[in-house]
């Protein structure tokens, strides 16, 4: 296939101005329309990671493309297409959302993207609506559910039109029906989506691929289903699957969205 | 020490305002240089402390009131240059939703509290910085000693314009005695509280703190087979550059201030000459009366008008001055720089 | 992070000033006090026009006297001054009341007070009718450069956190029986100033990442904020008037 990766990372190394060094040298591509889960205990530098893809973290070694775009720290032009092409949701959507009304913080973004006028009110509806967010556009964000915030958040960043989401952690704090509703969100869009999250049969139920972020290094990569029945490597790496919960026991999930089959068999490094 | 309106004559206040505003532009323009996307807001940051650190007021003799500045501690924080916009930001907003110092006055306080203790205070932490050893922590003592010698200079640049141009008939040498005295106290309560502040930051992220870059030990990565890499260089290569310009720009500052003092000690005469002549005041009170209704009317001057306007003069030229030089050198080391990496 | 809308001088009301947009305000507040500056000490009565004309706006904002009073604590340190300049003054003495005071020092000292009272008021009045986002944009219809409305809006967002963190930081010691009694102290209450200053900035630091995340370089998109209802005309009444009471005391006194 000599189509361009969405996501093109070949030795990221990086260190914190305090001098915590957070990642060893990270090789990583994402074809497009691939589905992946970022796995990883806490403190392996998966958001460290993550703020490189677009560009909020820079300077350290190695290279991040996106879509064949190399980000590069101080260059303006190309760091503002990499932010229209790489979308990112937060854990905290009040991080997110510090508009006034849910629909000046979806218009957000495609307002620093330069669109006015009845175009910008389009994307907004259409972005709240694929959500089904479109009932809250004129209320307060900080009036709504969490679970509503979170849907909110999602959606200042797809008004954005993203070829590449990533979300950090999308169910933590959600209700069951919430993470319901956002699993068929996150079905419904034609991206490619890498998530970053703790919650294992979250990633089985949606991402075909899954990788182990662990000491700043990858450790882990392949088909999820793989990846969960590794019991030892898991333990290795402080993960562990629900109480009750046996990997095995579902289909999970074959290809990402668009047809991308993967055809990567696990590997441990 | 904020100026309310009417507190300085109309010529006076526009001198004060186009040194602003002057200062102010030369500081948008440098400060492309000091902010990246990163920084802004930590400038908004930095602009809440100093709102937050003036509000701490200290009673001064003369019946006018003294507080911290803040303009030493943004200048470590930021750098000199977003220092300067940081403290007329607050000062904008302080005038307009705070009533704290007169519209008209704004080019003064600006000159004042924004202008003399960044330069002075940056003057002398950069100072401080080239002779200690290079580290982190050095930054500490060194944005000390440029707070304790900023609160001062600020008084005394406050008497000069005073002596310049003030509506009142003061003994000057009275005034610098009130304020200098206060003021130096002032001085060492900024000095540890900046201190004590930019240590905590420093220890913590000294990423946030601009008087640190170029201090850190290089940066050396790990990849995964354990081996060390060096990290590509970053923006600290360019920083000496940076170094010796903002020496240079400091001095030229400092250079403005003696030239004021200058003119206070010719100043200086006729007022010590006025209070002697202690009868003779009464005479010189009814010139000036016939003088007001006839030429300057509206303005009300006191102080004397060929005085003011050669102090005044004084100051625009050698402001104008400092500029020119400063931006000769400035394209010239443009052109040496040219090879290091730009962004 | 807040919005930033009210601020310690603001009052919410609904009148005619308070429909006035931001900018127009701002050039009225700077014509009347340069106006009010220009005008020689001695013309007192134009300086009774002046209040009469500030008393007009405040009646129609709807500010109450004790309103504008209680916040005319700022002027303190110069009535102070105000007041001992007839006494330290050189030049001609006077006698007021057995006491012997420069003429000179009584003129000074009125003019400082007449004019920096002016003053004050007006800009109490601003402000009062102003919130912080509207002030901040109609700074930037004023050509204020963008650098410095963009910090100046993020130190207003920033006063709130700082406002909120200092809060909890002061519980937090108090809960732990501390109590600022002496100058030793300083260094606890400066240790947690740096304490305070990165931990306001990495609570907004998450939030400006999120909106590089979205493309923001700098400018705000200007958005439509409250206000501005009023036709900008009308501001120019306040100068004008004062204009007007300027000349007549010219003339008439």
């Amino acid at each position: 296939m000599a189509v361009t990766p969405s996501l093109d990372v070949r030795g990221l190394a990086y260190a914190y101005p305090d001098g915590h060094q957070a990642l060893f040298g990270v090789d990583l591509v994402v074809e497009r329309g691939e589905r992946v889960a970022l796995l990883g205990p806490n403190g392996a530098g998966k958001t460290t990671l993550v703020l490189h893809l677009n560009g909020i973290l820079a300077g350290g070694a190695g290279t991040v493309r996106v879509g064949g775009l190399e980000v590069r720290e101080h260059d303006r032009d190309t760091l503002r297409e990499i932010r229209r092409r790489v979308g990112i949701v937060f854990q905290d959507p009040d991080d997110q959302l510090f508009m006034p009304t849910v629909r000046d913080d979806v218009a957000f973004g495609p307002a620093n993207l330069g669109l006015r006028g009845p175009e910008l009110d389009a994307r907004v509806d259409a972005a709240l609506q694929a959500v089904g967010m479109a009932g809250v556009a004129d209320r307060p964000p900080h009036h709504l559910s969490f679970g509503q915030r979170r849907r909110v958040a999602v959606a200042t960043v797809l008004a954005m039109e993203p070829d590449v989401l990533v979300l950090d952690e999308p169910t933590s704090n959600l209700d069951p029906a919430s993470r319901r509703e956002l699993a068929e969100v996150l079905e419904s869009i034609d991206v490619t989506l890498l998530v970053v999250t703790h919650d294992l049969p979250y990633a089985l139920e949606l991402c075909e691929r899954s990788i182990v972020l662990s000491g700043g290094t990858i450790v882990a990569d392949g088909p999820t289903p793989d990846v969960l029945a590794d019991a030892a490597m898991l333990r290795e790496h402080r993960l562990e699957l629900p109480y009750g919960f046996d990997p095995r026991s579902v289909p999970g999930r074959q290809t990402g969205y668009g047809g991308g089959r993967s055809t990567r068999t696990a590997a441990r490094r | 020490m904020h100026v309310p309106d009417g507190f300085l004559d109309a010529s006076t206040s526009l001198a004060t305002g186009a040194v602003a505003v002057t200062a102010v532009g030369v500081a948008l323009r440098k400060a492309r240089d000091e902010l990246d996307e990163r920084t802004a807001p930590l400038a908004g940051l930095t602009a809440a402390f100093v709102f937050a650190v003036q509000m701490l007021n200290f009673p001064v003799g003369v019946g006018t009131s003294g507080h911290l500045m803040g303009g030493a501690l943004a200048a470590a924080l930021v750098g000199p240059w977003t220092a300067v916009l940081c403290v007329s930001v607050v000062l904008i907003v302080q005038a307009l939703l705070f009533a704290d110092g007169g519209l008209t006055a704004l080019g003064t306080n600006i000159t004042l509290m924004a202008v003399v203790t960044v330069a002075v205070g940056w003057f002398f932490t950069a100072a401080v910085l080239a002779v200690v050893a290079r580290r982190p922590a050095s930054v500490v003592p060194a944005s000390a000693v440029g707070a304790l010698l900023s609160v001062p200079a600020a008084a005394l640049a406050f008497v000069v314009l005073f002596a310049i141009g003030g509506e009142a008939n003061l003994s000057i040498g009275a005034l610098t005695v009130g304020m200098l005295g206060w003021h130096l106290l002032i001085g060492f309560g900024e000095a540890v509280i900046t201190a004590l502040t930019v240590s905590a930051v420093v220890a913590v992220r000294p990423d946030l703190v601009h008087a640190a870059r170029g201090l850190r030990p290089a940066l050396r990565l790990k990849d995964a087979d354990g081996a060390l890499v060096d990290a590509p260089a970053g923006r600290e290569t360019v920083q000496p550059r940076h170094g010796t310009r903002n020496l240079l720009v400091g001095g030229g500052i400092v250079a403005l201030c003696l030239a004021g003092v200058v003119t206070f000690f010719a100043n200086g005469n006729p007022d010590g000459l006025e209070y002697v002549a202690g009868e003779q005041g009464f005479l010189v009170t009814a010139r000036d009366h016939l003088f007001d209704d006839q030429a300057l009317a509206d303005y009300g001057e006191v102080g004397g008008i060929p005085v003011g306007v050669a102090g005044v003069l004084g100051v625009v030229l050698t402001v104008g001055l400092g500029w020119l030089v400063f931006r000769a050198v400035s394209r010239r080391s443009d052109r040496s720089g040219a090879g290091v990496q730009s962004h | 992070m807040g919005s930033g809308h009210s601020h310690l001088l603001f009052r919410h009301g609904d009148s005619l000033v308070h429909r006035l947009p931001a900018h127009a305000k701002v050039l009225a507040l700077l014509g009347f006090v340069m106006v009010v500056v220009a005008t020689p000490r001695e013309r007192y009565w134009a300086f009774a026009g002046y209040a009469v004309l500030l008393a007009g706006v405040a009646a129609v904002a709807k500010i109450p006297p004790g309103f504008v009073a209680r916040r005319m604590v700022v002027e303190i340190p110069f009535v102070a001054f105000a007041v001992l300049m007839p006494v330290v003054s050189s030049g001609g003495r006077v006698d007021v009341l057995g006491v012997s005071l420069s003429e000179d020092g009584l003129l000074s000292g009125w003019n400082l007070l007449a004019k920096g009272t002016l003053g004050v008021i007006a800009s109490i009045l601003l402000a009062a009718t102003t919130d912080a986002r509207a002030l901040l944009l109609g700074l930037q219809r004023l050509r204020l450069p963008a650098r410095l409305v963009e910090i100046a809006a993020f130190m207003v967002r920033y006063l709130d956190v700082v406002a909120g963190e200092m809060q909890r930081m002061r519980v937090a010691r108090e809960s732990r029986a501390f109590e600022a009694r002496h100058l030793g102290h300083l260094r606890v209450v400066a240790q947690g100033a740096g304490a305070l200053f990165v931990r306001t900035y990495e609570r907004g630091e998450r939030v400006h990442l999120a909106m590089l995340s979205r493309g923001y370089a700098g400018a705000m998109p200007l958005e439509s904020g409250p206000g501005g209802a009023a036709p900008s005309g009308l501001a120019v009444v306040l100068p004008a008037a004062a204009l007007v009471v300027a000349w007549a005391a010219a003339v008439w006194l």
